[in-house]
């Protein structure tokens, strides 16, 4: 059992490294994500935030104007992450603690 | 939990060091607009400074500067300016969290600029609260002990 573990392991591994070589190179200006124009004529997104990233949000840092602005609802769903990570710290070990006294 | 009040160093070098890190990591939240970082970042910077007071002066101190039961509700806080920021730009006739509808009287660039400042204070203030929440949670101590 334990070796059809190991080979099922060493399949996927080799699936893995196989399908990156499929990958563009990085920085290829040719690859589709990296053009200009996606391929059915429309002007793909990232190309869009280059162009009108200050214009729009007059901030110069153009992770935090993609973070905080093109792509808030992702950063709302992140703090409301780490405020349920905290909430649930405090449900569980504060619990615990009570009925220890008890 | 053992603490090293009675190491002059660290307690010396600590409550110099430690207004500089909270100092900095305001810096962070609030320059996110023109260099990396942002509210996360500077969160956690400002978690480290009041951690560092806890580690080294003890949690009596630490308990002056921040008391661990403000933890979660100052979490909570952050998480509300940042859904309030975008509820505002609902009940003034736009879409959730488009800053372009907030109440200020600037044009519509800055008015971008200014939401996206206000969702970082808020996005800082709840990773600072629950990073150290989650600290005083660990450690196991009463909050009024």
């Amino acid at each position: 059992m334990k070796y059809i573990n190991y080979f099922i392991l060493l399949v996927f591994l080799f699936l893995l490294i196989y399908a990156s070589t499929g990958l563009p190179n990085r920085g290829d200006l040719d690859s589709v994500v990296n053009r200009d124009r996606s391929p059915s004529g429309t002007q793909n997104a990232s190309s869009y935030y280059i162009r009108n990233a200050y214009k729009d949000t007059h901030t110069p840092n153009m992770v935090t104007a993609v973070l905080a602005d093109y792509r808030s609802y992702d950063t709302l769903g992140e703090e409301t992450v780490i405020l349920t990570a905290g909430l649930i710290c405090f449900l569980l070990l504060r619990r615990r603690r009570k009925d220890d006294e008890e | 939990m053992k603490s090293n009040e009675d190491n002059p160093i660290t307690t010396l070098i600590s409550s110099i060091v430690a207004p500089f890190i909270l100092l900095f990591g305001m810096y962070i939240i609030v320059h996110g607009h023109y260099s990396p970082g942002g509210g996360f970042q500077g969160g956690t910077m400002l978690a480290a400074s009041v951690i560092l007071i806890r580690l080294v002066l003890g949690s009596e101190v630490g308990q002056l500067q921040f008391n661990s039961t403000w933890g979660t509700p100052l979490g909570s806080l952050g998480v509300l300016i940042y859904f309030g920021t975008g509820l505002a730009a609902v009940f003034f006739g736009g879409t959730f969290l488009n800053y372009h509808f907030l109440p200020i009287a600037q044009e519509a660039s800055m008015k971008r600029s200014l939401g996206i400042l206000f969702v970082e204070i808020g996005v800082g203030l709840a990773v600072m609260a629950i990073l150290i929440a989650v600290y005083d949670d660990l450690l196991g101590e009463e909050p009024d002990a």
